[in-house]
């Protein structure tokens, strides 16, 4: 028989190790000293090639350079814009460049995401056709519309001439050829917003298109009611990145009619302010004609913000 | 223990891979020290300017516009020169920068300027000498400049040193001056049954002519301008100079070109366009376009300076025989330009007396660089481009006759421009600014059949008024 057992003496709890407390700090500051490191490059680039750049146009703005001194002259070279006969005409061809852009460029890719979405197969092939004219240089695109354009031997007119139509001057018709610009410039660029609006759409669920049916829509409505709905955030930010970008158009209006095109027609703020920098040697006027872009471009990139932030909620 | 070690090592090699990594985005970034230029075992040599530079003097020059590798004969003339010119001032040392493509492009030029990061030596075009005094960027040589500096300074063309000239005070030695004439295409002259020795000496000849021309199909236009780019107002000024016009007045602030001669020469622009059909369909053409139509034989003429030929011939492969030279026409007046050197401001003396005796030497020496018309030859360059009066008395007699003499194209074909000279003027006051303004009346001209001229020359009116008012 075995003795009598005696309750268990209680232990004393072990003794808590204090060095041990310090080591996820150790990791943490660890960590964080590498990703800063990393991040230092990126922020010397951008300090050097953006913000500063940015600091030196506003300054630029306020000032004058003559005889290779440097005077503050407060808002003239703001008048001397303002007072400039083409401010007006930029402005308001920049202005009516995004209105036809953003009726193009938006609407064009938009329903060519709707058209290759309805096809069950050949998918992958026709992402790559839409997606081909971003590949190409902005330049040799441009040189291919010229073509196209041209009032002699160019492809449009010739196809005018031959079905018996009257021909176009295109380019050169002070009337239409901020279109035709427009034109080539959503040709060129509608690639990528069109692969937008098609994981937009894809994303949506197919139940909702289903109830809709059994509901009796037809495609129109469908669109309307479904598709609209549900891409409206994603319809809304490409609307402000497009307008963004639209102001700042330069390249397609200056290779395709020089600049200025037919009676000023298209001349956009930013050839302005490349004709102040590069042709009038005037960079303070050109700087604040820039300034005022970039006020104008902050409001809607602070909305574009505003609306990203909406989209994480 | 031993963890603890570890722990400790790895700090160090974490801030040694924080600063790797800065220096490396440092470098990445593209900081830069900027050399001041100054040569450390430069001598001091007399400061007097209107003493020679001393032989024994040590200098390096920096200077651009040297011939690039692309252009092996300019080069090895550049080089040759550099030696000959060392025989002499052994001790200076000619430092060439070459830039592919056009010495001076207007972009790059205007960042150089602000940067200050001209050459002791920089190449520019006449007209932008207000814009490098606007920039403080030029010194004024007129004390170094002096006739046992530039031995040939009495027979340089007065209108050529007066564009380099601002309230009294040089500041350049020129290089080529032009002025503008009118290039025509011999071949389609001939199949035209026109005279390509006897190019139109008037506005209603050119109409003439270029109907004539046109009718050779084709897509053949008889006459060609440009309307883009700053260009077409450029022009514009040409043919308003031509019959005697002005684009602004004398006093520098009013518009001037809204009146008979303006009205004049838009309404023959605008009917050679639409009435004859002779100026072609395609318009909104700047400077490079024009010359590729006339070298494929597809324009019959144009205004140009006469260094489009050697561009045309050397760039786009025509020949030399297929082209003609007249004087503007009109023949009233014509727009004048050039090329010329300026000295960078802040220099030493001795670096500017040894930039005038370069410059002397390779520029403004009948027989000798530029004017070596027999080496010219020997080295397959062009000799006898057409030129304007750049020397007088027995500097333009000898090399005239060395030119001639020497010459590797048929100079009869210029004749009518060399014997025809029309008095040089040169452009107007903000010219760029007044070219944009008056490019919109160009392009309106030639791209609207319904223009209205009044209201065209009227606008414009309005807003070079604008433009000038702000000088």
């Amino acid at each position: 028989m075995p003795a009598l057992s005696t309750a268990p003496r209680p232990t004393a709890p072990p003794r808590t190790d204090p060095p041990a407390r310090t080591a996820p700090l150790a990791t943490a500051l660890r960590r964080n000293l590498t990703a800063h490191g990393f991040l230092i490059g990126a922020v010397l680039c951008f300090a050097v090639f953006s913000w500063y750049p940015m600091v030196r146009e506003f300054l630029l703005a306020f000032q004058k350079t003559e005889s290779g001194r440097t005077t503050w002259v407060g808002l003239d070279n703001f008048r001397t814009v303002a007072d400039d006969p083409a401010f007006w005409q930029a402005w308001g061809n920049t202005l009516l460049y995004t209105a036809l852009a953003l009726l193009l460029g938006f609407a064009v890719p938009f329903v060519a995401a709707l058209v290759i979405n309805e096809f069950r197969h050949g998918q992958g092939y026709l992402r790559l056709l839409v997606y081909l004219p971003v590949m190409l240089p902005p330049v040799a695109a441009v040189l291919l519309f010229k073509y196209l354009y041209d009032p002699g031997y160019g492809l449009l007119n010739e196809l005018l001439r031959f079905l018996g139509r009257p021909e176009q001057q295109w380019l050169q018709d002070p009337d239409i050829s901020l279109l035709a610009v427009v034109i080539a410039s959503t040709w060129m660029n509608m690639g990528g917003a069109t692969l937008i609006y098609l994981a937009a759409l894809q994303s949506i669920p197919g139940e909702l298109y289903e109830a809709a049916e059994l509901d009796g829509a037809g495609l129109l409505r469908k669109i309307w009611h479904v598709t609209i709905p549900q891409t409206r955030l994603v319809l809304s930010l490409m609307l402000l990145m497009q307008v963004i970008a639209t102001m700042q158009v330069f390249v397609e209006p200056f290779l395709l009619t020089g600049g200025a095109g037919p009676e000023g027609s298209t001349t956009t703020v930013v050839y302005l302010i490349y004709q102040y920098a590069f042709n009038f040697n005037n960079y303070g006027a050109a700087a604040a004609l820039g300034l005022m872009l970039l006020v104008l471009l902050a409001g809607f990139s602070a909305a574009y913000v505003k609306l990203s932030r909406a989209e994480d909620e | 223990m031993r963890s603890a070690r570890l722990r400790r090592t790895r700090r160090p090699a974490a801030v040694a891979l924080v600063s790797a990594l800065a220096l490396t985005a440092l470098a990445a970034c593209g900081t830069s020290s900027s050399d001041d230029g100054t040569d450390g075992t430069e001598q001091s040599g007399s400061s007097d300017p209107t003493t020679p530079l001393d032989p024994r003097t040590k200098v390096t020059l920096t200077i651009d516009c040297m011939p690039p590798a692309a252009k092996a004969a300019e080069l090895k003339e550049w080089k040759e020169d550099v030696a000959e010119f060392n025989k002499t001032y052994p001790n200076v040392t000619i430092e060439g920068r070459s830039t592919p493509g056009q010495c001076l492009e207007p972009p790059r030029f205007t960042a150089m300027l602000k940067a200050k990061s001209q050459p002791d030596v920089f190449y520019t075009y006449f007209t932008d000498l207000p814009q490098v005094l606007a920039e403080d960027g030029a010194a004024d040589i007129s004390a170094y400049v002096h006739p046992t500096s530039v031995p040939l300074l009495k027979d340089i063309a007065p209108d050529v040193l007066g564009s380099l000239k601002h309230k009294g005070n040089l500041y350049g030695l020129p290089t080529s001056n032009y002025t503008m004439g009118l290039l025509i295409n011999r071949k389609l002259f001939k199949d035209a049954g026109l005279d390509p020795d006897a190019p139109p000496r008037t506005w209603d000849e050119v109409r003439a002519a270029a109907k004539k021309i046109a009718a050779l199909g084709n897509g053949v236009a008889g006459f060609g301008e440009y309307s883009a780019g700053n260009t077409g107002g450029w022009h514009f000024t040409a043919q308003m100079y031509s019959l005697g016009g002005d684009v602004v007045d004398a006093s520098g602030t009013k518009a001037a070109f809204n009146d008979e001669i303006g009205k004049q020469v838009a309404k023959n622009l605008h009917a050679m366009r639409w009435e004859d059909d002779s100026m072609g369909k395609t318009q909104l053409l700047k400077w490079g376009d024009l010359q590729k139509q006339i070298a494929t034989d597809k324009l019959g003429m144009f205004l140009a300076a006469p260094d489009d030929i050697a561009y045309m011939v050397q760039q786009l492969g025509a020949k030399y025989e297929n082209f003609g030279m007249g004087p503007i026409p009109g023949g009233r007046n014509t727009l004048a330009g050039g090329n010329n050197y300026m000295v960078k401001k802040g220099i030493s003396p001795d670096k500017i007396k040894a930039a005038v005796a370069w410059l002397n030497f390779k520029n403004l020496t009948v027989g000798k660089g530029q004017f070596d018309w027999a080496r010219a030859k020997a080295d397959g360059l062009p000799v006898g481009v057409p030129q304007p009066n750049f020397w007088l008395g027995d500097s333009k007699t000898k090399d005239d006759g060395a030119r001639t003499r020497h010459a590797t194209m048929p100079v009869a074909n210029f004749k009518a421009f060399m014997d025809n000279p029309v008095p040089g003027k040169a452009e107007p006051p903000k010219a760029q600014e007044v070219y944009k303004v008056l490019d919109n009346v160009m392009s309106g001209l030639l791209t609207n059949k319904d223009a209205d001229i009044d209201k065209l020359l009227a606008t414009a009116e309005t807003q070079v008024n604008q433009v000038l008012a702000h000088q």
